[in-house]
């Protein structure tokens, strides 16, 4: 009974197993659903979805499955779903950017209305109608003065208002990795010691018998203390402009980091596309929340793990020359490679985690920069499968 | 159904909400109830025993909890105390046996609700070691070959903030709802029942500027329920007139909690802040 209900959900992306459809069969069959739809919709839902964030889906594979064409229900749904299939995004050269036009909020939105009203389907690359990849000022992942963004990623950063809304929308998280996994993979960075500054707590059994033993058989008990991991780790992040695209991957590895809570120490620094004099301690980069690197390099002992995340794509010159950093402020009077190098000498255990996936690392716009802080420090890509191998670099000695 | 949950006189509950209860319950599965802070989760095993007329036991979760302790602990240290003075008899494992909040509901005498409260707290295995017991119902201890098999099923309600993705195993075998934050209108209900005399007029403004503040974007805690309740409270007592509330949200430390959120909001309200009508399409708004 609705077989094809259940590949609908799995369709649009509703993790359903088998266990679940059963339970679902099982209680329909005790007619849980009552007699109506409303009734089958919710029990459904309880049964089949475990998750807020999958809601959205089930609403979408629910109404395709009953309904079979879609009613009208909101105008921003129905454009959302043109926009999902989307054109690559419009790449558009600066010097062709026309200046600021003046514009008008109330107008655009009246305009934005009526369209809504007369489209009748998707459009991409276009100059009128609401679409991906065109230069109408609706739509998105396209180039329009004062444009109105409609879902989808900024990319010429030209959108001026954002609107796409859908009930459960704002739990959708389409992202393939979870801070669970990321959670698991660095549960395995773990290094277990009793010689720790930890109460006594554990009953020793061997030395309670031993000094039982001693004492002619009157009971003595003896105390351990238990077994803790000792690996401190410090964790340096990119926060500059080229790593905004990944900006919510990496701050997943940090929750995940966080969360752990399993390490002895940890430490949070950020940077700017590169390692100079200066860590920060927030990911805004500001001069009034940072540190010098020296004096990071003075604090932490060798025994720290380093993890640093970032692109490692930037001029050659950000890390080959004297003054090279990207913020004009920073000056440097070393190269960037230098303290790369500095870093990876004082820390014996260190790894570069990549959010560019590894197949591309050779043809990235910053191969070079790349294959040279490769050479520094073993690099992977920020993926669980990465993490797991950086994990194993991290527990053994270079 | 025999016994079916609904509506008690200080809960109240989403059609939803109670048909997921009454599912759980004829399937005997665990309900599992997810939601923002606030939005009564843990109150809602105490509602559904209240409407049955049955026991509530609460299980509360820590980081530290283990889950060998809702089974039971055995207590060794005490017996080989006891053994040494020679006053118990100590050949009887069974009184150092202790039984857990699990165990508890397993052996009582008449259907329980067995609420397992903010699962989420505890270790990343927890919920994985719980499936056993929680699926068939029973468990074996060792020391006294005893296995303590559960005379009637409990109602289990498991909560969970989220601070923790949940594994895919232990999601399978739950039933689950997710509780949406309440609307406007829900939540003018639920401040009368703290407030019966509030004055109509600041409770609009209160209740306008609340959701102004949570419908901003790129905010790290959004103001729940009982950060409302606090707040109004403080409106009441500073004796703030209502016209004033929106426009420049008196108290706002009572609202928010981070530093950063702060900020945020202070910058919105100079450039406008709740008074402007909300955009049609959503608060989402971002500049250039």
């Amino acid at each position: 009974m609705f077989t094809g209900f259940f590949f609908v959900l799995r369709e649009e992306g509703v993790p359903v197993s088998l266990t679940e459809w059963m339970t679902f069969m099982e209680a329909l069959n005790k007619g849980l659903a009552g007699a109506s739809l409303h009734g089958f919709y919710r029990l459904a839902r309880a049964v089949l979805v475990k998750s807020e964030t999958h809601y959205d889906r089930f609403d979408l594979a629910f109404s395709r499955y009953f309904l079979g064409i879609e009613t009208p229900p909101e105008l921003a749904e129905r454009v959302a779903k043109w926009l999902e299939k989307a054109l690559p995004p419009l790449e558009v050269d600066p010097r062709q950017r026309r200046p600021f036009v003046s514009w008008n909020l109330e107008e655009m939105r009246r305009a934005l209305e009526e369209r809504l009203v007369r489209q009748k389907e998707e459009h991409h690359g276009g100059r009128y109608w609401i679409g991906t990849g065109g230069t109408s000022p609706f739509g998105h992942s396209g180039y329009h003065p004062a444009g109105l963004r409609i879902g989808g990623e900024s990319v010429n950063r030209s959108a001026v208002k954002v609107a796409a809304e859908r009930r459960y929308r704002d739990f959708r998280t389409d992202e393939t990795l979870s801070t669970r996994q990321f959670e698991l993979a660095l549960r395995k960075l773990r290094e277990l010691s009793q010689n720790v500054d930890a109460p006594k707590e554990e009953l020793d059994v061997e030395g309670t018998i031993d000094a039982t033993c001693r004492k002619g058989g009157r009971l003595e008990l003896v105390w351990a203390r238990p077994r803790k991991n000792v690996i401190k780790l410090a964790l340096m992040m990119d926060s500059g402009g080229s790593m905004t695209p990944y900006s919510r991957l990496c701050s997943r590895l940090f929750q995940a980091a966080s969360k752990v809570r399993h390490f002895k120490d940890i430490k949070f620094y950020y940077f700017h596309n590169c390692i100079y004099q200066t860590l920060f301690l927030d990911p805004f980069c500001r001069a009034n929340a940072s540190v010098s690197t020296e004096e990071v390099l003075r604090s932490l002992g060798q025994d720290y793990r380093l993890i640093i995340v970032g692109d490692a794509s930037m001029a050659p010159s950000e890390l080959l020359m004297v003054g090279g950093a990207i913020d004009w402020t920073a000056y440097n009077e070393e190269p960037g490679l230098a303290w790369l190098q500095r870093l990876a000498a004082h820390f014996h255990r260190a790894v570069w985690l990549n959010p560019i996936p590894k197949a591309c690392w050779s043809t990235a716009e910053g191969r070079d920069t790349i294959s040279l802080i490769g050479q520094v420090f073993p690099m992977f890509e920020l993926t669980v499968e990465g993490l797991e191998q950086a994990v194993k670099a991290l527990k053994t000695r270079r | 159904m025999k016994k079916t949950f609904d509506h008690t006189a200080d809960y109240l509950v989403s059609d939803e909400l109670r048909d997921a209860v009454n599912i759980a319950i004829a399937l005997g599965r665990p309900l599992l109830i997810k939601g923002e802070p606030g939005t009564g989760k843990t109150m809602l095993a105490k509602a559904i025993a209240d409407s049955l007329g049955l026991r509530l036991i609460v299980w509360n979760i820590k980081s530290t909890t283990k889950a060998q302790e809702g089974l039971y602990v055995y207590d060794t240290v005490q017996r080989l105390y006891d053994s040494q003075f020679g006053d118990h008899d100590v050949s009887d494992i069974r009184q150092y046996i202790k039984l857990g909040k699990l165990g508890e509901a397993f052996v009582s005498d008449e259907q329980v609700v067995l609420l397992i409260d903010e699962i989420d707290k505890a270790d990343l295995e927890f919920p994985n070691d719980l499936l056993w017991e929680l699926d068939v119902m029973n468990f074996y201890i060792p020391e006294t070959k005893e296995t303590i098999q559960a005379r009637h099923r409990p109602i289990v309600v498991i909560t969970s903030n989220a601070e923790k993705e949940l594994p895919d195993a232990f999601l399978r075998r739950c039933i689950f709802h997710y509780i949406a934050f309440p609307d406007e209108e829900m939540m003018a209900r639920i401040v009368r029942v703290h407030f019966p005399d509030l004055e109509k007029n600041l409770l609009a403004e209160a209740l306008k500027a609340f959701y102004w503040l949570r419908s901003i974007g790129g905010l790290q805690k959004k103001p729940s329920t009982s950060e409302l309740l606090d707040w109004i409270q403080a409106l009441v007592v500073g004796g703030v007139p209502y016209q004033r509330i929106s426009a420049e949200i008196p108290f706002l430390g009572v609202l928010l909690k981070k530093n950063q959120d702060f900020e945020l909001v202070l910058r919105r309200l100079q450039s406008g802040g709740a008074q402007k009508a909300p955009p049609a399409f959503g608060a989402n708004r971002r500049g250039w």
